[in-house]
């Protein structure tokens, strides 16, 4: 029995590889050699300091309004590991874990944060769509893309990512349904974190799990414990290569929790208690990872001081390079919005250049 | 050269582009077997096969987020928007994506994509189906807005906007798709985007419209010129970016000046042209210029539409009060 019949939605089972308490699920081999798998936990902690990091930042007026991750890298780096060269990504905007998983600098993911378009430049080759903010709407984009391929004969595959809120959006149903009927090579990975700034995943939908809706759009659909690292990449390489040869989408519920704040502007105390979150603490992906590589004799309090220090002076550098990128110029404003700029952007910059004198 | 309608125009203009480049593909609803809903892609299926003309489900938001991702990996789609008042859904891609896309990945990301819609009133449709949104689309950075007005210019101008590398919102005034013949050549020609069209040369006063009311203009000239008021007639053809230039050259001629669309008046491009006019021409004005649009108000049901378009009698009593001024 494949993966997806196994964890057919309404059988009301998660797929999971690693547990809590770190030991494998029964009967499954963990697809990652180990040290594959000490390389991967590097990436997680990387990801979730530089992410600590960027709070921070802005918490010092250093960098504007930004989207924590942390509880998320698991489903982030788990999906992003299964992609070639020449795959997109669609993130929303608490990707920080993906995008740079993808080969985007992190100095890019900051520039952006610090209120920099140049950031959402990413790389020529990495195919990584900057953030997407009005919740939903882009997943449309990677059904887009994903179709044009199946058109133009390519074996790309295109993942959208999007929180459990986004679920709610007339254009998630769209892309959906556009990926059933075209049988588009996309992926829906949906984190759902439990909460859409202070509304829980209850009131979002009365579906049971998110997974389910797949199968009213005549696909695949998986509910997997986001923040088990393995889980997330076995069921990721299932579906991309199951899109690559052109058998269509998957949608992946990711089952994660959002530690931190909406964004630094939320104060999630408004809306969920200590209480709450505790049972989630044991669950954390870098600490069951640690739990796993601890089992193997591959970590330990040491091990994660190092890291911990090469991965901080690494940050420091990205942090000193994004914050002495000099301010942009007028020009920059008006330049990108067409191809060539017309006469009335010209007029409206000199008069813009004029005042600043 | 035969004379065609503006539907066999644009018709052909998709044609040739199709088989000039493989990368456009049409998508939109019923746009494959029936040919579109006024037939503007009759026979393009069949033609072109499946895949390249593409039934969509019915989903206005889906047809242009999905035309976008399609535009990002290199193809050139023309999305169909079968009535103006189901483009509404669509505001959020293109206000939030498809105009965006460009600046906010500083260039990285482009979207070389029309979208084409048949607009305005006038056919004695159902409600939703006579509307005229080019104000919002003005108003909407990053995004092109071309209105052509006649079958030899919806070609010439169709073929530019799919060739245009930034996205373009076309729309096609349905009320003279079929109302005007003209020659067509068949083959290549383009029309520039942003530049109007001087159609008549007057002394005495200038009227600007575009799409379906260049036709109302022309008949209120044939009935001014026995008064003998010598119009000046300017197609704007593009509505963003707006070719002020030619304006203002026909208003530091004429003195004189009258915009017609059929939007609502408050806010429309009547305003918009008014404001440029003012700040780059006052001094030439011999009367504030007189705008004859549509009301306030959503386009009426057809036993009242009458009422709400404009028609060449209020163009005449507009240009007589300029002149009288």
């Amino acid at each position: 029995m494949g993966l997806f019949e196994e964890y057919h939605p309404l059988k009301g089972k998660m797929f999971q590889i690693l547990r809590p308490d770190g030991t494998l699920s029964p009967d499954i081999e963990p697809p990652f050699s180990d040290p594959e798998t000490f390389n991967l936990y590097k990436k997680l902690l990387f990801i979730r300091l530089a992410d600590q990091r960027a709070l921070m930042l802005q918490r010092q007026g250093r960098m504007g309004t930004y989207a924590p991750i942390w509880g998320q890298e698991a489903c982030q780096v788990g999906s992003v590991y299964t992609l070639q060269k020449g795959d997109w990504i669609f993130p929303a905007f608490r990707e920080l874990g993906a995008t740079w998983m993808m080969g985007v600098p992190l100095m890019n993911i900051f520039l952006y944060w610090m209120g920099n378009e140049m950031g959402s430049h990413a790389p020529e080759g990495i195919n990584v769509l900057p953030v997407s903010i009005p919740v939903g709407t882009h997943p449309l984009h990677a059904v887009g893309v994903g179709w044009a391929a199946r058109l133009k004969g390519e074996k790309i595959v295109t993942i959208a990512y999007f929180g459990d809120g986004a679920t709610s959006k007339g254009d998630f149903h769209e892309a959906m349904n556009f990926a059933g009927v075209f049988r588009t090579p996309t992926i829906f990975l949906c984190q759902n974190n439990q909460f859409a700034i202070s509304v829980p995943r209850k009131m979002q939908t009365a579906s049971k799990t998110i997974a389910q809706k797949a199968i009213a759009y005549g696909f695949d659909g998986i509910q997997v414990d986001g923040n088990d690292l393995f889980a997330v990449f076995v069921s990721t390489r299932e579906a991309v290569e199951k899109a690559r040869s052109g058998d269509g989408p998957t949608l992946i519920e990711c089952i994660t929790y959002r530690f931190g704040p909406h964004t630094t502007a939320d104060d999630p105390t408004k809306y969920r208690t200590e209480e709450e979150i505790e049972p989630w603490r044991p669950l954390d992906p870098l600490v069951r990872l640690r739990l796993y590589l601890k089992g193997k004799g591959l970590w330990d309090e040491d091990v994660e001081k190092s890291l911990n220090e090469d991965a901080q002076r690494e940050i420091d550098q990205v942090v000193r390079e994004a914050e002495s990128v000099p301010n942009p110029e007028v020009e920059e404003i008006f330049q990108y919005v067409f191809e060539q700029i017309p006469p009335q952007l010209k007029e409206q910059m000199e008069y813009l250049k004029e005042s600043l004198k | 050269m035969s004379k065609l309608n503006m539907v066999e125009a644009i018709n052909m203009a998709l044609l040739e582009e199709m088989e000039r480049d493989n990368r456009i593909v049409i998508l939109g609803e019923d746009v494959g077997r029936e040919g579109g809903v006024f037939r503007v892609t009759d026979g393009l299926q069949e033609r072109f096969g499946p895949e390249r003309v593409i039934d969509t489900p019915l989903a206005e938001s889906g047809i242009v987020g999905t035309a976008m991702g399609m535009a990002l990996n290199g193809l050139r789609p023309v999305a169909e928007i079968q009535f103006d008042g189901f483009l509404y859904p669509c505001l959020d891609q293109i206000t939030n994506h498809i105009g965006r896309i460009r600046n906010r990945s500083r260039g990285r990301f482009t979207c070389q994509m029309v979208i084409r819609v048949p607009y305005g009133g006038g056919i004695h449709a159902p409600e939703h189906h006579s509307e005229s949104p080019e104000a919002i689309l003005a108003h909407t950075p990053g995004i092109k807005v071309v209105i052509p007005s006649t079958p030899y210019e919806a070609k010439g101008l169709l073929i530019s906007s799919i060739r245009d590398p930034d996205p373009v919102l076309f729309l096609e005034p349905k009320r003279i798709y079929r109302a005007i013949r003209e020659e067509v050549p068949e083959g290549d020609y383009t029309i520039p985007i942003g530049k109007a069209r001087l159609i008549k040369e007057g002394k005495d006063v200038t009227v600007i419209a575009w799409g379906a009311m260049v036709r109302e203009v022309f008949s209120a000239a044939e009935k001014l010129r026995g008064d003998n008021i010598d119009v000046e007639i300017i197609d704007l053809r593009t509505v963003f970016p707006m070719d002020i230039e030619t304006i203002v050259n026909s208003i530091r001629k004429t003195g004189r000046g009258v915009i017609v669309h059929e939007a609502p008046k408050t806010c429309g491009l009547g305003a918009e042209i008014i404001a440029q006019i003012n700040e780059k021409a006052l001094l030439s004005l011999q009367a504030p210029i007189e705008r004859v649009t549509g009301f306030d108000i959503p386009v009426p049901l057809l036993k009242s539409e009458h009422y709400y378009l404009p028609n060449p009698k209020r163009i005449v009593m507009a240009v007589k009060k300029v002149m009288s001024f």
